[in-house]
């Protein structure tokens, strides 16, 4: 492997503009990384090979004209397949969507290309993000780097596999109940949920709008920090966008420091349906922050009991509706029913039949009950209620400290197929992951060490337009963590090269 | 218990435009029973008093002056479509008549 793809994306900005590098072989580099490993790994549903030189040629250009390039210029991203792209195809992890090309580029998109990054693809996911391991992508599953009989979490397994097997320094992700920070958390990698309307969702297949977000994916705290910049801000085109300025994200994430920051240990969020390798791991590092000045306190959050519940009645009534557009007349796949007539609701019943696995109509379902005539107050109505509950379990807790702190997913990386018939148990991997979606609050997962040689991930949470603070504490435990490992978590993972020409279709290992 | 049978279901699936077989329907019903079975606590959670969230962020209507902005050509609307004749989109019958 070039270690051009070792370097975190701050070091690849460092080199390429100091003229150590191009932006040609860097990207050339995480291409013949692709070639190599994705075989396996399958984070890839398309690679831009063609499109990533380019632009990668037109920086090495400018950079030689002398002329005055943003700081992640030349530095190639990943993108999860869910976000649309003129150019490339975009899937959402669907039949529905095989091979369609988005007419216009998502806004984060937009900035990506302004920024001038080449992108090297499009990553793997749940099928319209719906899944906790990746296993519910038309396109087959995406393994873990560190086990590959095992999951890489979802339903963003694509973007946190992609950075975690070296394939790319950066990925885009969405996160709508976790699916940026499980993975983060089961691959060892890092990944940011922003503030609710934070970063523009313009172009993010939706999922469930109100709890949709777009986040960067990265291997450090500060890569995470610098793409957070480059995708921040208002956007005209997305009405829930937040008009405040991104803030100083970097700044934060570079002078770190947890000297007299109150960090609030959710008390719920752990005990009971935590792995005990899971639950050593975060204890360490609450001793840690401790030990580097942190004043840690216990908070309570009685009403996250009903977190689980209140967001799969939310989630699947806003994805019922949002998945009504799929009628196989103005994009997508069409399926004409064996018999006639031949009308236009017969045809959209084949069509969303054919085109949607089962995890897509069992929510499709789900929402469209509990949004039904005679149930809508007690599940749809209660859910917006518990919200409510929800918010002030947090604004309670953030008036005792200034960050909270909790694992971001109960349990390491299961097996594939493990929880695939069992919809209930997928849902539980989410729990320490929702609340922060009900609430819109901003949250990020770091690496936090290994339990049974599979990594567990920490999660920071702060009070919505308070993102910077998690970069400030994320950064802190990250050092902490690195001095104690001596490197970083993943260079402790296994070569992905030992594996090429090896078996991809079995399970387990 | 059991609020979701498959008859339930059969209707669900039709309103939501979703063909399901039989088996489909007996597995989803199952499935969906116990969903809903651990999610409906959340029905127990809050009083009258409390207000419903909509919104994780308090949003104020959106605004904009009323001028013609970027949109996507005639050609480029239609160019996902499965079908269309004429510059539009072209859709099986709405009614059964034959």
């Amino acid at each position: 492997m070039s270690e051009l793809t070792r370097h975190s994306a701050a070091r690849l900005a460092e080199m390429l503009a100091a003229k150590e590098v191009t932006s040609v072989e860097v990207t050339q580099a995480h291409l013949d990384r692709i070639a190599e490993v994705d075989g396996n790994i399958n984070a890839f549903l398309h690679v831009n090979t063609e499109e990533a030189l380019a632009v990668a040629a037109d920086v090495d250009k400018a950079r030689a004209a002398g002329e005055d390039l943003p700081a992640l210029a030349g530095v190639p991203i990943a993108i999860k397949d869910l976000i649309v792209t003129v150019g490339q195809p975009t899937t959402a992890g669907s039949k529905m969507l095989e091979g369609w090309m988005s007419p216009y580029d998502a806004t984060v998109i937009k900035k990506i290309r302004a920024a001038r990054m080449p992108m090297l693809g499009k990553t793997n996911l749940d099928e319209f993000a719906m899944g906790s391991s990746t296993e519910h992508s038309a396109y087959g599953p995406t393994r873990n780097p560190w086990d590959l009989g095992r999951i890489p979490g979802g339903s963003g397994g694509g973007s946190a596999a992609a950075v975690a097997a070296f394939e790319a320094p950066l990925a885009l992700g969405t996160d709508t109940g976790g699916s940026i920070r499980q993975p983060a958390a089961v691959t060892g990698s890092v990944g940011v949920k922003p503030t609710y309307g934070g970063v523009s969702r313009y172009g993010a297949i939706a999922m469930a709008s109100s709890l949709d977000q777009i986040g960067p994916v990265s291997r450090t705290v500060l890569d995470s920090a610098l793409l957070h910049e480059v995708i921040g801000g208002h956007d005209p085109h997305d009405s829930t966008s937040l008009t405040d300025p991104v803030g100083s994200l970097v700044e934060a994430a570079k002078t770190g420091n947890v000297a007299g920051m109150k960090i609030g240990v959710i008390k719920e969020l752990q005990g009971e349906g935590y792995d005990e390798g899971v639950l050593a791991r975060f204890h360490e590092s609450l001793d840690l922050l401790r030990d580097a000045g942190a004043e840690m306190v216990e908070v309570a959050c009685p009403n996250f009991k009903y977190a689980l519940g209140a967001y799969y009645l939310i989630m699947p009534s806003e994805a019922s509706s949002n998945l009504a557009k799929y009628d196989g007349v103005r994009f997508g796949h069409r399926v004409l029913p064996a018999e006639s007539p031949l009308t236009i609701e017969r045809v959209m019943g084949a069509t969303r039949a054919a085109g949607f696995g089962d995890e897509v109509k069992r929510r499709i379902i789900l929402g469209t009950y509990a949004l039904s005539a005679g149930y809508y107050d007690a599940y749809y109505g209660s859910a917006q209620k518990v919200r409510t509950l929800i918010q002030r379990d947090f604004d309670a807790a953030f008036a005792q400290a200034d960050v909270l702190i909790s694992p971001t997913s109960p349990v390491p990386a299961f097996k594939l197929g493990e929880k695939l018939n069992d919809p209930l148990a997928m849902y539980l991997n989410d729990v320490a992951t929702i609340p922060a979606n009900l609430a819109g609050i901003p949250g990020i997962s770091i690496p936090g060490g290994l339990a049974d040689g599979l990594p567990v991930g920490i999660q920071f949470l702060a009070p919505a337009r308070e993102d910077a603070r998690l970069y400030r504490a994320g950064h802190v435990l990250e050092t902490l963590l690195e001095e104690k490992w001596g490197g970083p978590l993943l260079s402790q993972a296994p070569d992905l090269r030992q594996f090429s020409g090896a078996e991809t279709t079995s399970g387990a290992k | 218990m059991s609020e979701i049978n498959r008859e339930a279901v059969a209707h669900l699936a039709r309103l939501a435009h979703i063909e399901m077989t039989a088996g489909e329907l007996d597995k989803m019903a199952g499935e969906l029973d116990v969903i809903v079975d651990s999610i409906k606590s959340v029905q127990e959670a809050a009083g009258p008093d409390v207000p419903a969230t909509s919104h994780p962020i308090p949003l104020a209507n959106v605004f904009r002056e009323d001028v013609v902005g970027e949109t996507l050509t005639q050609e480029q609307a239609l160019s996902g479509a499965p079908d269309s004749a004429d510059g539009r989109f072209k859709v099986p019958a709405i009614l059964d008549e034959e």
